[in-house]
């Protein structure tokens, strides 16, 4: 065997194996987390609100906390983000200008989210006295998830082709016309995928809503935006950290860990098959 | 004399500190195809795209001079740039229908005007595929997209697109050169058709081609307009010894 031969041989086997123990890291990972949780979820688990100091009864109160927290943050970043990722497409001058503010977007991106949460307790919690609730929980990930659409947003955009943006202003469409007829409709499935995918990142985030939104234990559901609420990824750090009965807890929490990892799956699942769907059917 | 309805006057087109036109004066006549032709690089295409102010678009783009269409100065200030570009259509090199359906890609020019009834764009649009000869072939899926159809097909779709704006004028940027031999004899035969309608400048690579469709040739070379007249006597007898070469395949 020749040195060439013997080099494309190592090479392969390197890269299999490496894939291979990620492949295996990864199952291993979800068969810890669902071998613990599933048999605890259950219909009640899902309907009914936790008894008993947390050893007993269900997850429902953290269930709605989440649900809300999540759509109200998106509902708050999505139409911020767009609106600022077209900016920066189409409108924003010099360029050195719009490239600083693209790298401090994506430096935001990688802030620990513990720094996000601090910031929802110093801003929205205490300055505005938003007080700990949804509103300052939902605005807090709305945060987190703005420079991840932003990101998306402004990536799709670039990635319609210049060809249809020339023939339409070839047609006499004026920019803003280009952009609400043209870019905006070609972009839109990229946009929301990536959308969904900041979805399931704000669904179980943990460290921002912990000053800003939840709370360890209540039988009640939110009733207004000023509400503290339970939520999934919370409950779970409550269930491990709080309480005297950990035998009773810790399946408890594998069972809340087991849901939100299903959601979340979920919800990626779905923005891969938007993806898949857009892809076959692209034609340029 | 033919009417003329549109002439450069000094024309001088730089792209940042590139002088990519010098003094440029050419006219336009009506109900006629010029064809503009000359090696890679010579400036043509930056010429067509002055004529509906695409350079526009370029940053660090600057013009002299003037166009003059129908009497009006196309890049005077009080001049708005969409308007323009209704009056002179373009189609480009690449088929690049909008990922919309047949019927939208036509009807998009008219739909951003916002002045037409839907009744009305419905019957342009017919009237223009028909005037492309594209209606019998695609009258049954107008809903389609516009990916649907073959190269050639798009291509008209793309030169029906323009038309319905009712261009004074059509550019057309090398319309043939991703096109096979068999469509490209179609558009060639669309345009002489479509001659009497419109006033049509169409920029080419292929010699033959400008010899088998246009009435007027244009030849440019490094930026200048070298030679312009009938196509009959550029092809016979050139009165420059550039146009000759070119002509007879010394350089290109």
């Amino acid at each position: 065997m020749n040195i060439h031969r013997f080099g494309d041989y190592a090479g392969k086997t390197l890269v299999t194996s490496m894939f291979i123990i990620t492949i295996v890291a990864l199952a291993f990972f979800l068969y810890a987390i669902l071998s613990r949780g599933v048999g605890v979820i259950s219909w009640q688990f899902l309907t009914e609100a936790p008894l008993n100091g947390m050893t007993e009864g269900g997850i429902f109160p953290a269930l709605v906390g989440t649900f809300w927290l999540t759509i109200l943050s998106i509902v708050i970043a999505l139409p911020l983000g767009i609106f600022c990722a077209i900016y920066l497409y189409a409108y924003g001058k010099p360029m050195w200008f719009v490239n600083v503010v693209k790298l401090a977007i994506n430096t935001l991106v990688g802030i620990p989210s513990i720094i996000y949460g601090l910031f929802g307790m110093a801003v929205f919690v205490n300055m505005l006295s938003f007080e700990v609730s949804l509103l300052s929980g939902a605005l807090t990930l709305a945060i987190l998830a703005l420079p991840l659409i932003i990101i998306a947003s402004e990536e799709a955009m670039q990635s319609v082709p210049k060809d249809f943006c020339d023939a339409s202003y070839a047609l006499g469409a004026s920019q803003g016309k280009t952009i609400t007829r043209i870019v905006l409709p070609t972009a839109m499935p990229n946009i929301l995928t990536g959308a969904i995918i900041s979805i399931g990142r704000v669904a179980g985030e943990t460290a921002p809503i912990m000053f800003t939104a939840a709370t360890f234990y209540s039988r009640r559901l939110p009733q207004s935006l000023s509400d503290e609420v339970m939520a999934l990824p919370y409950h779970i750090f409550a269930l491990m950290t709080e309480g005297s009965n950990s035998a009773k807890q810790i399946p408890i929490a594998y069972g809340t860990a087991s849901v939100l990892l299903l959601m979340v799956l979920g919800v990626s699942s779905i923005a891969i098959i938007i993806r898949y769907n857009l892809r076959r059917k692209k034609q340029w | 004399m033919v009417k003329s309805h549109i002439s450069t006057k000094d024309l001088n087109l730089w792209f940042g500190d590139n002088h990519v036109l010098h003094d440029i004066n050419l006219e336009l006549y009506e109900n006629k195809i010029t064809a503009m032709i000359g090696p890679s690089g010579c400036g043509k295409s930056s010429l067509l795209r002055c004529f509906n102010r695409m350079n526009d678009l370029i940053p660090k783009s600057k013009i002299k001079g003037s166009i003059l269409l129908d009497d009006i100065d196309i890049y005077h200030p009080h001049i708005s740039v969409t308007q323009i570009r209704t009056k002179v259509g373009m189609v480009f090199q690449k088929p690049n229908p909008f990922p919309k359906s047949i019927f939208n890609n036509v009807a998009y020019g008219l739909k951003i005007q916002g002045k037409y009834k839907k009744s009305e764009i419905r019957d342009i649009v017919e009237k223009t595929l028909k005037d492309v000869w594209l209606w019998d072939e695609v009258k049954d899926r107008l809903n389609s997209s516009a990916f649907s159809l073959s190269g050639g097909q798009q291509q008209r779709l793309c030169i029906a697109r323009a038309l319905a704006n009712s261009p004074r004028i059509l550019l057309l940027d090398e319309p043939t050169s991703a096109l096979d031999p068999q469509s490209t004899a179609k558009i060639e035969e669309l345009c002489l058709d479509l001659k009497d309608k419109v006033t049509i400048l169409i920029v080419t690579h292929n010699i033959a081609q400008a010899g088998r469709i246009s009435d007027y040739t244009a030849f440019m070379y490094l930026g200048d307009l070298v030679e312009f007249g009938e196509s009959s006597k550029v092809f016979t007898v050139p009165k420059d010894k550039r146009t000759e070469a070119y002509l007879t395949g010394v350089f290109g």
